[in-house]
């Protein structure tokens, strides 16, 4: 049966072109080929790693955000409490300076007043004395006319002034 | 409807080309009366399947139109003849004291014809149909595999396209279904070219095989010498990859028991001869598997030409059935390329992987 038994021209052939197929594809085809599939599977892989690692990544950012915000609103609140607190005590302080300024120049203002009082008293004094003696020398100056009249006269204001 | 009318369609088609060659075969019939000449199925079936010196492409009544192809012989004798198989004139004449043989042990060989009259087969060389269809096939392959391995090679993080994205899923799935399951996975890397190589070549050229026309056609792995080569390149892998292992467990496997080794060595003897019966049984199964494929479809159309021996309507008739199962059969060779490609593959992988085997791995 010539179907069955090798030919041995065809077997050479066949050895020898197979031979430098196998040689010729493994070292200028399947290297590159099969070195750029798993190049390629690898950079999947790493692309997937580093998508699901900026999804962590992003998480944890925005966590760190929220906790960034409240911590934001707390200061917040507390500056503005801290403000609100600050301007209540300077109100208080300057309500209660003013309240000693107040006082203080109440009492100088009393004091000046009072020395005003008593300088112008005494100046009244003084000027009715002088109107007095005046008055009294006119007087005086009628009623001398009557020596005993004079006298009680003297003695009557004399008396009067005393009394003031 | 249009269903209706293109498979209406199809059937007339069918007719007629059967008509045509009913025609060819008549006129055929008519001339080759005086020689009293039958149809013969067997000459027909094995012309298409055998090696050939010359690519037969078609033939009106007696002119064939075919491409010669040459013939490098060495005898013995007269040493070294290089010429074209033309000078044959398709076997009829004898050339420079060659003929191609008729009948006898060398048939359809060239042998060279002694002072004698006896009829010696020399050592042929020869440019065949199939070492053509070889050369072809591999051309094929080199310009497919070093214009992707380019394109791979110059920008690999891109998505595949053209012919690449469909070498590409074939190549994952022989790396990943084939040669890491059977070989394992820290060593299928130095495996995988070999394996790659088989499987696209015996693929490529199983499908070469189905298409009729020049330069399909050629039968190429439904002819033993290229499946013997193909075995013997997994033999001698399988053999120099052996561990140690693998050889002390052929001769004697720790797992069987002592009296099938000691008096008379029936495992090992067992065990040896499936180191030569797995190449054996390779180079078989793929040979088997695409001749008998060839076979069962030129037997289809051969039933064309007995029928119409007998009646010219009867003739008719089949072709009608004929081709219809022609068609499935080229349908099915399609799918028997594909498994018989993946199945050589997936045993050479797996005898690789036998080899390979540690103890460890073993228990």
């Amino acid at each position: 049966m010539g179907l069955v038994m090798p030919e041995f021209g065809l077997f050479f052939w066949m050895l020898v072109s197979f031979s430098i197929l196998l040689w010729i594809l493994k070292r200028f085809a399947w290297g590159p080929i099969l070195k750029a599939l798993s190049d390629r599977e690898n950079l999947i892989i790493e692309a997937l790693k580093s998508a699901e690692n900026a999804k962590e990544e992003m998480k944890r950012l925005q966590s760190g955000n929220e906790k960034i915000l409240k911590e934001a609103v707390l200061e917040r609140e507390k500056i503005v409490k801290e403000a609100r607190d600050l301007k209540e005590s300077i109100i208080r302080d300057a309500k209660h300076e003013a309240g000693i300024e107040a006082n203080k120049v109440m009492e100088s203002a009393r004091v000046t007043i009072e020395r005003e009082r008593v300088a112008a008293i005494s100046d009244i004094k003084s000027l009715i004395a002088n109107f007095s003696v005046e008055i009294a020398g006119k007087i005086l100056e009628e009623k001398l006319a009557d020596e005993s009249l004079q006298k009680e006269l003297v003695q009557n204001y004399i008396d009067k002034i005393n009394l003031n | 409807m249009t269903k209706v009318l293109k498979s209406v369609l199809i059937v007339l088609f069918a007719l007629a080309a059967s008509a045509n060659l009913l025609k060819a075969s008549d006129e055929l019939a008519v001339a080759d009366t005086a020689s009293a000449k039958k149809f013969n199925t067997g000459e027909l079936i094995f012309g298409h399947i055998r090696d050939s010196y010359e690519w037969h492409i078609t033939s009106f009544g007696h002119t064939h139109l075919s491409i010669p192809l040459p013939v490098i012989v060495y005898s013995s004798q007269s040493g070294m003849h290089v010429f074209m198989s033309g000078k044959f004139h398709h076997g009829t004449e004898e050339f420079n004291g060659f003929k191609i043989a008729t009948e006898g042990k060398y048939a359809a060989k060239v042998v060279e014809i002694m002072a004698d009259g006896t009829e010696v087969r020399p050592w042929d060389f020869s440019i065949t149909k199939n070492v053509t269809s070889l050369f072809i096939s591999i051309f094929i392959l080199l310009t497919i595999f070093l214009s992707i391995a380019k394109r791979y090679r110059e920008n690999f993080d891109k998505a595949p396209k053209g012919i690449q994205s469909w070498i590409e899923p074939l190549v994952i799935f022989i790396r990943d279904d084939i040669a890491k399951p059977s070989i394992g996975n820290d060593r299928y890397q130095k495996y995988l070219p070999y394996l790659l190589t088989i499987f696209f070549f015996i693929f490529l050229n199983n499908l070469m095989g189905l298409v009729p026309l020049f330069p399909g056609g050629a039968n190429l792995t439904g002819n033993i010498s290229i499946t013997l080569v193909l075995a013997l390149f997994t033999f001698v892998i399988t053999s120099f990859s052996g561990s140690r292992n693998y050889w002390v467990h052929m001769v004697n496997d720790p797992g069987i028991p002592l009296w099938l080794k000691l008096p008379l060595p029936l495992m090992p003897i067992v065990e040896i001869m499936g180191v030569f019966i797995k190449p054996f049984v390779l180079t078989i199964r793929l040979f088997a598997n695409i001749t008998a494929g060839h076979i069962v479809a030129l037997g289809f159309y051969s039933l064309i030409f007995i029928f119409s021996e007998k009646s010219l309507v009867a003739g008719y008739g089949i072709s009608v059935i004929s081709i219809t199962f022609t068609v499935f059969m080229g349908i099915l060779e399609l799918l028997v390329a594909f498994i018989q490609a993946y199945v050589f593959t997936l045993l050479s992988a797996l005898y690789i992987g036998m080899a390979l085997e540690t103890h460890e791995s073993h228990a």
